[in-house]
C-alpha cells in the first residue's frame, strides 16, 4: 500500500523528518506516536502534499505509483484521505454541497459515473446517522460553528464516503470527550478490511483502546526510534515517551 | 499559496469587443451649446431643456467629491463626448426589422438576443447603446398591463407629466457633483410606470452598452411604482477594452408609492481595466429610492467591473412601516478599485432596513463598504440590522469599512456586525485534499461566500452571477 524510504522532510528551513522509513501493507493499521515536536502530524502533511511541507531527499510509493510526484487533489484521488486534527470552517458551502462536489470527483477518477443528488442525499444521510451526526449538519456550512467534536465526526463521515484505501488520523482525538471517541473509533472499525490501511497519529495510548493497531512505532526528533505492536503503546503509557528520547541520544 | 491564488484570479473580459458601426458623435466638450444640443436631439420640450440647464449651472458651481477611497486622474470633462449614437438611429426605427442588424449582433454576441421569440421567457428588456435606446421588447404584453416601458427621451414626450412629476424627486438635481452632471446631460436610459394594484407580469431589464470611444454614458432610470404594485428590475452593463478610461455616471430615481414594492438588481460588468490597471470605466453611480407608508424597495447588486466604482443605493424610509434592503456583492481584482455602500434614511415610524454587503478583494485591489444608517428623530420604533464581511484573496489587495450609524431616536435598535476573512491556505488544502481542483475550490468558497446575496437576484440571474464570479476568479490558483 505505501512505502516509505528515507524520507526527509523541512517545513519553514528547519528539517523535521530525517530517513524515515515505514511500510505498510493493505488492511494493516500502524499507530505513530510520540512526544510533541517529533514530526507525527508532519507525517501526514508531507504524505497529503500539504503546501509549505519541502521534501529534500527520499521515495514514497503509493499503491505503486511516485506518491511525490502527485498534485494534492490526485493523491485525494488516488484514494490518500486525511482527517485533519483541526478541520477549518468554509462559511457558505453546505456541507452536501462539499461532500458531493469530493465523492464525485473520486468518482469520476475511478471512471464511475456522477451519483444522482437523490442517491447521494440518501447515502449522506445514513452516512451522518453512523456518526451520530443530525442530517441537518448536512445543510449546514462546512464545519462553520460546528463543535471541535462535530467536526471530527464530520471528518469521519467525509472519510466514509469517500472510502480512500488509506486513512491518515492526524491526532482525531485530540479535544473529544469519550462518548465522541468512542463514536470515532467505531466509525473507524466499521472500515477496517482487508485491503484499507491506516495510519493513526497519536499523542495518547486513549484511542489505541478503541481501534486496536497492528504495529505501534514511536516517532522521536523525525525518525522512527522503535516500533513493535500493540503492547508498546502500553508500554509508553506507562513509562513515558523520556526512556526512549534517552535510548537514541 | 498567495502566487497560486494570484494566478487564479486572472481574468478574460468576454464582454470586450467593440462594434464598428457608423456613429454620429458630438465635438468633445461641455457648455450650454452641448446641452441644447441634447435637448434638441431628443426633440425634447422647453421644460425639459430648461431643468438641465438649471442642473449645468449648478455643477459648474460644484467640485469633484474626494472623501471615497479611491484614487484616479480627475477626468478632463472637457476632453469626453456627451452624446454618441449610432447613424442608423436617426430615423428611429419603429420595429425590430428596422433596427441595423449590427446592433442586434452586438446584443445577441452579449446574450442578450434582442427578438421576441428567443429571449429569455418572461424579461423585457430596453437595449441602450450609447446614448440611445436602441429598442424595448415585450411593450404590447406589457401595456396590456397597463405597465409603461420605454426609454426615458420617449417619456418626456409621451408621459411629461409623469416625468415632471417624478424626475428628481428622490435624486435632485444639485444633489452631488455626479447627479448634477449626469442631470444636465443624460442622454437615455429606461422609464417605467407601474400602475396602482398591478403586480407587473414580467422581469423589466435594461442593458447598457458603451460602444463608442471618448464618449461618457449618462443613463437616467426612473421608475414609479403606484399604490399597491409590483416590480422586479434589472439592469447589465458591458463595455469594449480600451487603454483609456471611460466616464460613466447614470442615476437611478425609485419611488414607491404606499405599499408598493420596487426590487432592483444590478449586474455591473464594465470594462475593469487590464492586468495592469490600464485602461476601464469609471462608474460614478447615484442610486435612491423613496418609500411611502408601507412600501419596500430591495437593492441588489453584484458588481465584477468598472475600474473604479463610487456607488451608493439608497433607500429613504419616509412611510411608516417602509422597509429597506441592500444586498450587495462587490469583487475587485487586479487594480479595481470600489467605494460602494448603502444609505439607509429612516423618517417614518416602525421603518426597517437589512445590509448585508460582502465585499471581495483579490490581486492588487481594493474594496470598501461604506454605509449610512441615519435614524432621526420622528422614526420611533426604527429597525436596521448590517451585516459587512470582507473576503480577501492573496495578500496585496485591501478591504476597507467605514460605517456611519447616527440615531436621534432613543427607540431605534441598530446592529452592526463585521467580519473580514480570507480564503485561506488551509481551505484551498482541504478541497484539494477531498480531490476538488484548486479552481473549482476557489469558485466554491466565493460563491458560498456570497450566498445570502445570490439567493436575492431572480433565478434567472443568480445563475449568471455565480457564473460570472467565475469567470471574474479564472485562472486565481494555479
Amino acid at each position: 500500500m505505501l512505502d516509505i524510504r528515507n524520507l526527509n522532510a523541512r517545513v519553514e528551513g528547519a528539517d523535521i523528518l530525517r530517513n524515515l522509513s515505514l511500510s505498510i501493507k493493505p488492511g494493516e493499521v500502524h499507530a505513530i506516536m510520540g512526544p510533541n515536536g517529533a514530526g507525527k502530524s508532519t507525517l501526514g502533511n508531507v504524505l497529503s502534499g500539504r503546501p509549505g511541507y519541502e521534501v529534500t531527499s527520499g521515495e514514497v510509493s503509493f499503491k505503486g505509483k511516485d506518491l511525490l510526484e502527485m498534485e494534492i487533489e490526485e493523491r485525494a484521488r488516488e484514494g490518500l484521505f486525511l482527517a485533519f486534527q483541526y478541520p477549518v470552517e468554509i462559511p457558505g458551502v453546505s456541507n452536501m454541497e462539499f461532500l458531493k462536489a469530493a465523492v464525485d470527483a473520486r468518482r469520476k477518477h475511478l471512471g464511475l459515473e456522477e451519483m444522482s443528488s437523490f442517491d447521494f442525499m440518501k447515502l449522506a444521510r445514513e452516512t451522518s446517522k453512523r456518526v451520530s451526526l443530525d442530517a441537518a449538519f448536512l445543510k449546514r456550512g462546512v464545519n462553520e460553528g460546528f463543535s471541535g467534536g462535530e467536526k471530527k465526526r464530520n471528518e469521519i463521515m467525509q472519510m466514509m464516503l469517500l472510502e480512500p484505501s488509506l486513512c491518515i488520523l492526524d491526532e482525531t482525538d485530540s479535544g473529544l470527550d469519550i462518548d465522541a471517541l468512542q463514536v470515532v473509533a467505531a466509525g473507524v472499525n466499521a472500515m477496517r478490511d482487508s485491503e484499507r490501511s491506516f495510519i493513526v497519529v497519536t499523542h495518547y495510548q486513549r484511542l489505541l483502546d478503541f481501534i486496536v493497531p497492528d504495529h505501534v512505532h514511536v516517532l522521536a526528533a523525525g525518525r522512527i526510534v522503535k516500533s513493535g505492536g500493540k503492547e508498546l503503546a502500553l508500554e509508553l503509557e506507562a513509562k513515558g515517551y523520556g526512556w526512549l528520547e534517552d535510548e537514541v541520544a | 499559496m498567495t502566487e497560486q491564488v494570484e494566478s487564479l484570479i486572472r481574468k478574460d473580459y468576454s464582454a470586450g469587443f467593440h462594434t464598428s458601426i457608423e456613429s454620429e458623435t458630438l465635438r468633445p466638450g461641455l457648455d450650454e451649446e452641448v446641452i441644447r444640443f441634447i435637448s434638441a436631439k431628443k426633440d425634447e420640450p422647453e421644460w425639459m431643456l430648461d431643468w438641465r440647464l438649471k442642473a449645468f449651472r449648478a455643477w459648474q458651481e460644484m467640485e469633484e467629491p474626494t472623501w471615497a477611497h479611491v484614487h484616479y486622474p480627475t477626468p478632463d470633462f472637457q476632453a469626453l463626448s456627451y452624446y454618441s449614437a449610432p447613424k442608423s438611429m436617426a430615423n428611429k426605427p419603429k420595429s425590430l426589422d428596422e433596427v441595423d442588424p449590427e446592433l442586434l449582433e452586438t446584443y445577441a454576441k452579449l446574450g442578450i438576443p434582442l427578438h421576441e421569440q428567443e429571449a429569455l421567457a418572461g424579461v423585457a428588456v430596453d437595449a441602450v447603446f450609447d446614448s440611445v435606446s436602441v429598442v424595448t421588447t415585450y411593450r404590447a404584453k406589457l401595456e396590456e398591463a397597463g405597465v409603461i416601458f420605454c426609454s426615458i427621451s420617449e417619456a418626456v414626450k409621451r408621459f411629461p407629466d409623469l416625468v415632471k412629476k417624478y424626475l428628481g424627486s428622490v435624486v435632485p438635481q444639485k444633489d452631488n457633483f455626479y447627479a448634477a452632471l449626469n442631470s444636465a446631460v443624460f442622454s437615455d436610459g429606461s422609464f417605467v410606470y407601474i400602475p396602482k394594484g398591478v403586480r407587473c407580469p414580467m422581469e423589466l431589464s435594461t442593458y447598457f452598452r458603451i460602444n463608442e470611444m471618448n464618449t461618457g454614458q449618462f443613463e437616467r432610470t426612473l421608475i414609479v411604482a403606484d399604490e399597491g404594485s409590483y416590480v422586479s428590475y434589472l439592469e447589465g452593463c458591458t463595455a469594449p477594452m480600451r487603454d483609456e478610461n471611460q466616464l460613466h455616471a447614470a442615476v437611478v430615481e425609485l419611488v414607491a408609492l404606499d405599499d408598493a414594492q420596487i426590487k432592483y438588481s444590478t449586474v455591473q460588468n464594465w470594462y475593469p481595466g487590464d492586468k495592469e490597471g490600464k485602461g476601464g470605466i469609471y462608474n460614478f453611480v447615484t442610486k435612491r429610492g423613496l418609500c411611502q407608508r408601507n412600501a419596500r424597495i430591495s437593492w441588489t447588486q453584484v458588481e465584477t467591473g468598472s475600474a473604479v466604482t463610487w456607488k451608493y443605493p439608497s433607500c429613504i424610509l419616509k412611510g411608516d412601516n417602509s422597509v429597506g434592503e441592500f444586498y450587495s456583492v462587490a469583487l475587485t481584482n487586479n487594480f479595481q478599485q470600489a467605494d460602494t455602500g448603502t444609505k439607509m434614511i429612516h423618517l417614518g415610524k416602525n421603518t426597517r432596513s437589512t445590509i448585508v454587503a460582502k465585499g471581495i478583494s483579490a490581486g492588487r485591489s481594493q474594496s470598501a463598504y461604506r454605509g449610512l444608517v441615519r435614524i432621526n428623530a420622528g422614526a420611533t420604533g426604527a429597525r436596521n440590522y448590517t451585516q459587512c464581511d470582507s473576503l480577501l484573496i492573496g495578500d496585496r489587495c485591501g478591504a476597507h469599512t467605514f460605517p456611519y450609524i447616527e440615531s436621534k431616536n432613543p427607540s431605534a435598535v441598530i446592529e452592526h456586525e463585521a467580519t473580514t476573512s480570507k480564503v485561506s491556505d488551509d481551505q484551498l488544502f482541504l478541497c484539494q485534499q477531498r480531490g476538488l481542483d484548486a479552481e473549482k475550490a476557489v469558485s466554491m468558497i466565493v460563491n458560498g461566500f456570497c450566498r445570502e446575496v445570490f439567493k436575492e437576484l431572480p433565478m434567472e440571474f443568480a445563475v449568471e452571477a455565480g457564473k460570472l464570479l467565475e469567470v471574474s476568479l479564472e485562472g486565481s490558483v494555479g
